[in-house]
């Protein structure tokens, strides 16, 4: 076992971990932050994204011991005294999601491409979210809350078509 | 009373946003793995690595050792307790259905079939345990090929002495629906046109986001569990049926289900031997499947070989189709994995008018894992045979495909129509929807495009992909699954409880896993009931909450589910007019009910359905002989599928040098019936096309010589990404269906259905040139430029 201190969703946390547990495995089992969650085991569908001292990770490709000292931010620490984040709302707002299964790391990565490039043309978009998977919206209206989150899509046009 | 005009202050026909999402995207959800239950215990399962062998030893005594292990258990030690999977449809009374244990003993009959299970204290380490388990194993021959296994030359199942299940067949003229194909055959190749072709529907994965994942808690009066299905009525029946353990001591709950497409509305083995485990140690458990587990042995679709002949006149006027089918069903025939080819059987003939069809299909045995419904189930294969043969057609005619559909199909003015199949398909306008569609696309302009590529002999050629469909949705009239031999019915059931406090809970039988039922039906209920949209509540997938229901799949819910609760709602109304007009001391003739207040006619006095509620409640000034509760519950059998259609257009760019297809535009106009939230419906349809496409272009379940599976990791099997796909041009035409008073259709397949033939036929047009006719699926980049070099060297 091996102690690690970290930040989650702004709440210091301590734990003994065993060094082989992922940080996926450590958020969701040690802390209840069942928000984040598993779809594959190869870092493939990206459906674990969080992200890590402001970076995108897959925490299924992450140990919780290299966390130790990191902040990290799940989908569950996003919205602010009830607010949603612009790009959840904007997930919402053009139906960017189903099942819901891929959305928790889908909007965590999406933020992470709109902190990089707060005005991507589709073509970008399409680029950024290559390392997730959605099995349900065809990525049409996925890629349109990207827009709409970019302030590039407004009002009626937000919405699907 | 109708509720199909769009008045602007209606529900139906708005754009609202989702009730789920609140939950979905902010993680406050319920996955089933993520119950977690005091002194639970986790499950991991020992899989054969072998398609078909002896198991000749299973030595679990080092696993038993281990570090947190609570019990390691193989076949033998299940065997009165594990119940079995079964199979709800023998297509045919002589159907050969294979025994379907959750765990074997004895013989494994496909490459991942659980041979033992692992209890322990933590996921890691039942995970850990299950690789001290020693299992030795003697290998038989293995049938692997659907044809060579179609022939007996090595049995899946030795002792059966024949992997043929079921023979199922259709024959017009033995039907009295249409004449001899034969002779339509031979007329047509004595002065006509002969289309012969044979297609391969490859093996596909539902590959749904969220894992199956199933916890039982055996500790209270009733054994509860949690399972990511689509069909928990049906699973608690199951293990109702093949456990003994009463129905009544059962209650499964579907929580959020992380979609399904087909691929969880299985009875699984992975249930039942949680279930079985749970009950045996009196302990919750908890089974969550890997990936690599779910692509191995999770259900699969499609894998037939389609071998069709086309008759028609010169002038490309079909007069038969026959159809010869291998499907394959597996090492096992799954719940209603027979079926699926039986339900396309109703479809070859598509939205033409055929005089003479037969349809044969041959239900196969190998060891392979079993198949089963992935979206469409049935009609994606047959509409993809037909359309891809209706191109053929009119290349050999010498018209535009959509020339050769229009000639054929059924006008606009001859709904309702009986086809060569025997339905009777109640409305649609093919016409419309063409017209619509071409309009989109920009039909014209982009074949003028394709003729500059063609005589620039440009390395990029364009190809144009047509693809019409019509489905049959609503699964499904009662009478009719009996007469094909199905265990079930069809109906769906809904109640409504009405509040104290105004308020609405809305119960429905079918089990949405990403649909947006809570929203759909909220916008159903609050029009007819006229109360708020936010006032109403749907709940489901629970059989302690939604005690009667048979659940989601073959487009049921809104055209089943959705007129089971129309039929409620209209039963709260009538039960709630006797105790208005006490009330208001009028007469029950004289009351009119519209937006959700009952009104003395002529007069401006009335009162809300919601304090006919509240004074039900109370019950102090009821009349006499009233019963103090205005809820409702319905059970609505459907008389006739619905019938939704389209035309999808693809355009496609092939590189002639490398193989590599690029999506250009894609355009469809699919018309479902009446919508009633059209951003659902457009989420529909773009997920579906995705999915059809990909089996068109990337995605293939692949096997090795020894009946591993190559493609099971999401590395190999190839989900298409964002970056793979583009952005859909989607509209509607709108003929209400007229088998149900929503005049609603059905659209949860309808992308999937139409998209495969459209981008095929697409690759196919830009490369006629070369000689290329055919290029089978997955059309990979060496799979198309095989096919150019081979065409060229004709």
């Amino acid at each position: 076992m091996t102690r690690i201190s970290l930040t989650v969703d702004g709440m210091n946390v301590s734990d003994d971990v065993e060094p082989r547990m992922l940080l996926v495995q450590y958020l969701r089992e040690k802390l209840g932050k069942t928000g984040t969650v598993v779809g594959c085991d190869t870092s493939n569908c990206g459906a674990c994204t969080v992200h890590l001292n402001g970076e995108s990770v897959k925490s299924c490709n992450v140990l919780a011991v290299q966390a130790d000292g990191a902040e990290v931010r799940t989908i569950e620490g996003l919205a602010e005294d009830g607010r949603l984040h612009p790009v959840q709302e904007a997930f919402r707002e053009c139906h960017g999601l189903q099942c819901g299964y891929c959305t928790p790391g889908m909007i965590m990565q999406s933020i992470d491409l709109l902190r990089d490039n707060p005005n991507p043309s589709e073509e970008e978009i399409r680029q950024g979210l290559e390392g997730n998977l959605c099995r349900c919206t065809g990525y049409h209206n996925i890629v349109r809350a990207v827009q709409h989150a970019s302030g590039q899509l407004t009002g009626a046009e937000g919405g699907s078509k | 009373m109708t509720v199909t005009e769009n008045a602007a202050d209606k529900e139906i026909g708005r754009d609202r946003r989702r009730k789920e999402d609140a939950r979905l995207i902010t993680g406050r959800t319920r996955w089933t793995d993520n119950i977690t239950l005091p002194g639970m215990l986790h499950l991991a399962m020992v899989r054969s690595p072998f398609a078909h062998a002896n198991i000749t030893s299973i030595d679990t005594a080092a696993a038993k050792q281990a570090v947190g292990v609570v019990a390691v258990y193989s076949g033998a030690d299940l065997a009165d307790f594990q119940g079995a999977c079964i199979n709800a449809w023998a297509v045919t009374t002589d159907q050969v259905t294979p025994p379907h244990l959750p765990m074997a003993s004895g013989r494994v009959a496909f490459a991942g079939e659980v041979v033992a299970v692992v209890v322990a204290r933590s996921a890691a380490e039942a995970h850990d345990a299950v690789e001290l388990v020693e299992v030795e194993y003697d290998e038989l021959p293995a049938a692997l090929d659907l044809k060579e296994a179609a022939e007996n030359k090595v049995l899946a199942h030795p002792d059966l002495g024949t992997n043929v299940t079921a023979v199922w067949v259709f024959d017009s003229a033995e039907a009295g629906t249409g004449s001899d194909v034969d002779a339509a055959i031979e007329t047509a190749r004595a002065d006509g046109i002969l289309i012969e072709r044979e297609y391969r529907e490859q093996r596909l994965i539902p590959s749904f986001m969220e894992p199956r994942s199933v916890v039982v808690d055996p500790t209270g009066e009733q054994i509860t569990v949690w399972s990511a299905t689509q069909v928990p009525h049906i699973l608690r029946f199951a293990i109702a049926a093949t456990t003994g353990v009463p129905e009544s001591k059962v209650r499964v709950i579907a929580p959020d289900v992380g979609g399904g497409f087909g691929g969880k509305l299985q009875q699984t083995p992975e249930e039942m031997l949680t279930f079985a485990v749970a009950r045996r140690l009196g302990k919750p458990v908890k089974y969550t499947e890997t990936r690599s587990e779910s692509l191995m042995v999770g259900h699969h679709g499609r894998d037939q070989w389609q071998r069709l002949t086309l008759s028609a006149t010169k002038e490309g006027r079909v007069t038969g189709l026959k159809v010869d089918l291998l499907a394959n069903m597996g090492a096992y025939v799954a719940i209603v994995g027979g079926g699926i080819p039986v339900l396309g059987a109703f479809m070859y003939n598509a939205i033409y008018k055929f005089p003479a069809y037969r349809f044969t299909t041959r239900n196969i045995l190998t060891n392979l894992p079993w198949t089963d419904a992935y979206r469409g189930a049935g009609r994606p294969e047959a509409t993809f045979a037909i359309e891809r043969l209706m191109d053929e057609l009119a290349n050999e005619v010498g018209v535009d495909p959509l020339e050769i559909r229009e000639l054929n199909w059924i006008k606009h003015e001859e709904f309702p129509f009986t086809t060569v199949a025997g339905l009777e398909y109640d409305s649609g306008n093919y016409e419309a929807a063409t017209a619509k569609a071409k309009d989109l696309f920009g039909y014209d302009e982009l074949r003028a495009e394709q003729k500059r590529r063609r005589e620039s002999n440009d390395p990029v050629q364009l190809g144009i992909g047509v693809s019409t469909f019509t489905e049959m949705c609503g699964l499904a009239p009662s009478r009719l699954l009996g007469q094909l031999n199905y265990g079930a019915g069809g109906w769906e059931n809904a109640s409504i409880r009405m509040l104290a406090t105004g308020k609405v809970e809305v119960i429905t039988g079918t089990s949405a896993h990403g649909q947006g039922h809570e929203t759909a039906f909220s916008q159903i209920v609050a029009d007819r009931l006229g109360v708020p949209f936010e006032d109403v509540e749907v709940l489901h997938g629970d059989t302690q909450i939604s005690p009667r229901g048979l659940d989601t799949y073959g487009s049921r819910s809104l055209v089943v589910g959705g007129e089971a609760l129309v039929r409620a709602a209209d039963k709260v109304i009538e039960k709630a007019k006797p105790i208005a007009a006490h009330l208001l001391e009028a007469s029950v003739d004289d009351l009119e009910f519209t937006d959700g207040r009952f009104g003395v006619r002529g007069t401006d006095q009335g009162m809300a359905l919601t304090e006919i509620a509240t004074a039900v409640f109370t019950a102090h000034d009821l009349p006499d002989g009233v019963e103090s509760s205005i809820d409702a519950e319905a059970t609505y059998d459907p008389v006739n599928f619905s019938y939704p259609h389209g035309t999808h257009l693809c355009a496609a760019e092939v590189d002639t040098e490398t193989g590599r297809v690029s999506l250009l535009k894609y355009a469809c106009v699919d018309d479902v019936g009446v919508i009633i939230n059209p951003l659902i419906v457009s989420g529909q349809v773009h997920g579906g096309l995705v999915q059809g496409i990909a089996q068109a272009l990337w995605e293939e379940a692949v096997y090795d010589d020894a009946g591993t599976l190559v493609s099971g990791t999401f590395t190999d099997y190839l989900l298409p990404t964002a970056a793979d796909t583009i952005s859909f041009d989607v509209g509607h035409t709108t003929s209400p269906s007229t088998t149900n008073s929503l005049g609603t259709k059905g659209v949860g397949e309808a992308g999937t259905i139409a998209s495969t033939p459209a981008v095929v036929n697409a690759i196919v047009d830009a490369l006629r040139p070369w000689g290329v006719h055919d290029i089978q699926m997955p059309c990979t980049p060496a799979r198309v430029w095989s096919a150019i070099q081979n065409g060229a060297a004709k």
